[in-house]
């Protein structure tokens, strides 16, 4: 039969063979993001079937994951706290929004890496964009937070006291003469620059997830690896320890050096955009700049990829 | 409008995991596409496919296993985008593969069918409204809130078929796996998929039955090795492939049925 003539269609419709585009073409990789974004409510519902899964049959369901939450705070914050000789009212709060947003970006990152594999019977037997895989990983993160939200209210709630007026994490900073740490200005309608750090974190888990997801699919001795990477991160990023511990090294010093070195850690300065303001921190605009760059440069690899390989994902998997 | 354009297409499958020197002995194996010698073996599950399809197409499938009767009908539901020559698809695509797949044993046959419409695009009020429907025609009753995982075979079948014909799919897709349920579903099954190619749609059909192949298809084509071997009216391609006239053993209602319907169908 004879394809008829192309007058008139609407944007959804593939052009007719002659015009088709190639499986590797801009249009192709945003028509997919596009068509994924319509389908809000398959991802959205995956996502919660996801958690509502993982729970089933428990009596308090997902309730679990604020438990959990709040009991990581509650002992990593208090042990740390007086391994290094911190004040508790600071400490816990400063561990408890660090593991929240840790949390929420290592597990982008480590269940990125397995989005396309997961979803392989899905793939292999359903038409549908890529992205709905990457958005449901992503909103799934998106709803393990939200529950881990609210052992941060109640954390606050105990310590508030402490954290509305200026305070020092470190009184003494180890290795000086009795140097006092940073002085942070406490809570303030600071806190709420959270909020668009939270949605930049978001976008940025979004691109990780497809990214990695891809690269995942074909070869994959790369989720085990990040796996393994994501363990050494976590220590090397300040979550139970604070770099106010690392001021005031002579130059050229080892300390002065490992500062640096805690710099170069991309994951410090996006904790960093989180945190600093839910817990009346000084902030620092280089991490809000660190964390613009890796979001324009992922994001560039990210729809590069989405681009060439989007095709071929239903093969690898 | 709907219809399938497929030009020189060629669909071939990278092994990562296949171990080169067990290959080399069996590029030559019977069943299966040509696998190639390569760094990354390549199994080339379809080769030049050239076709093209209308409004009101009912097209069979057939071939022996691994002949690509499953490649092809991913191939035509955009699952899988040929690696060379091109494929244009135009229309709602809604296809019925393997059935334990992509549904989750879990949930319940409820959430299974909800999840499904939204895959083929649907709203999920949309599917709220068909979900009596649904459950009228697959006739599961109260065991669409049991999990998946109690289900049988042909009840999952019937529930995978209700979703796919309530939503009016333009281009309905089916494997082989739906001979799974029993003659009397099977029977109200075939009117409505009659009726649904009878609405524009288009359906294309891969089986081993030849009941059903001439109750619900007029063309087919025969897959061989990954290439279409023949493609034309059902009588002669399945006959061809058989090696016997396959409406020799229909019954004589069977064969009044169908003229009927050939002459009122479209």
């Amino acid at each position: 039969m004879a394809v008829p003539a192309l007058a008139r269609q609407d944007a959804d419709d593939p052009a007719p063979l002659e015009h088709a585009p190639s499986p590797r073409s801009w249009g192709r990789a945003f028509g997919d993001i596009r068509k994924a974004v319509d389908q809000r409510e398959l991802w959205g519902h995956l996502g919660w079937q996801d958690i509502k899964q993982r729970y089933r049959r428990s009596v308090i369901g997902p309730l679990w994951i604020t438990i959990s939450m709040a009991v990581t705070a509650a002992a990593l914050g208090g042990l740390y706290s007086q391994l290094f000789g911190q004040p508790i009212g600071t400490f816990m709060p400063y561990v408890t929004v660090g593991f929240m947003i840790w949390y929420f970006i290592s597990a982008c990152v480590l269940e990125g890496t397995e989005t396309f594999i997961a979803n392989e019977g899905l793939i292999r037997f359903l038409p549908a964009p890529l992205m709905i895989y990457v958005f449901r990983t992503v909103w799934r993160q998106i709803l393990f937070f939200a529950h881990n939200v609210v052992v941060y209210v109640i954390v606050l709630a105990i310590f508030f006291g402490q954290l509305d007026q200026p305070y020092r994490m470190v009184n003494v900073v180890p290795g000086t003469d009795g140097e006092p740490g940073i002085l942070h200005p406490g809570l303030s309608w600071w806190a709420l620059l959270a909020i668009p750090a939270f949605i930049v974190i978001v976008i940025n888990g979004m691109w990780v997830t497809l990214l990695f997801g891809i690269i995942s699919a074909r070869f994959r001795d790369i989720p085990p690896v990040v796996g393994s990477f994501m363990q050494l991160f976590f220590t090397m990023t300040p979550i139970i320890w604070t770099t106010d511990l690392l001021q005031g090294g002579a130059p050229g010093s080892i300390k002065a050096i490992i500062e640096q070195l805690a710099k170069l850690n991309p994951f410090y300065h996006f904790i960093e955009i989180f945190r600093a303001p839910l817990v009346g921190q000084v902030q620092s605009w280089t991490h809000w700049a660190v964390v613009g760059v890796i979001t324009v440069v992922g994001w560039s690899l990210a729809l590069i990829a989405l681009r060439n390989y989007r095709s071929r994902v239903a093969y690898w998997v | 409008m709907v219809s399938i354009e497929v030009r020189g297409a060629s669909v071939e499958f990278p092994i990562f995991d296949a171990k080169n020197r067990s290959l080399k002995k069996s590029v030559l194996g019977r069943a299966g596409g040509r696998i190639s010698e390569q760094k990354v073996p390549v199994v080339e599950a379809l080769r030049d496919i050239d076709l093209t399809l209308g409004e009101g197409a009912r097209v069979g499938l057939v071939g022996h296993n691994g002949a690509g009767k499953s490649t092809l009908l991913r191939l035509l539901a955009g699952i899988y985008e040929p690696t060379r020559g091109r494929a244009s698809i135009r229309g709602r695509v809604a296809p019925v593969f393997d059935l334990a797949v992509g549904m989750d044993p879990e949930i319940s046959g409820y959430e299974n069918i909800l999840i499904r419409g939204l895959f083929l695009g649907m709203t999920r009020r949309e599917m709220e409204r068909r979900v009596d429907e649904i459950a009228d025609f697959s006739e599961l009753g109260d065991y669409l809130n049991m999990p998946l995982r109690t289900y049988s075979t042909g009840m999952r079948v019937r529930l995978a078929l209700g979703v796919v014909t309530s939503i009016d799919p333009e281009i309905l897709i089916l494997d082989e796996g739906i001979g799974a349920v029993d003659a009397a579903f099977l029977e109200k099954a075939r009117d409505r998929l009659r009726d649904l190619v009878g609405r524009s749609g288009m359906l294309v059909f891969a089986s081993h039955s030849d009941e059903f192949l001439v109750e619900l298809c007029d063309t087919a084509i025969w897959m061989d090795g990954g290439v279409i071997r023949e493609q034309g009216p059902l009588r002669d391609v399945v006959s061809h492939y058989k090696g016997r006239d396959v409406f020799e053993n229909l019954s004589p209602e069977t064969i009044e049925r169908l003229e009927r319907a050939s002459v009122t169908g479209p």
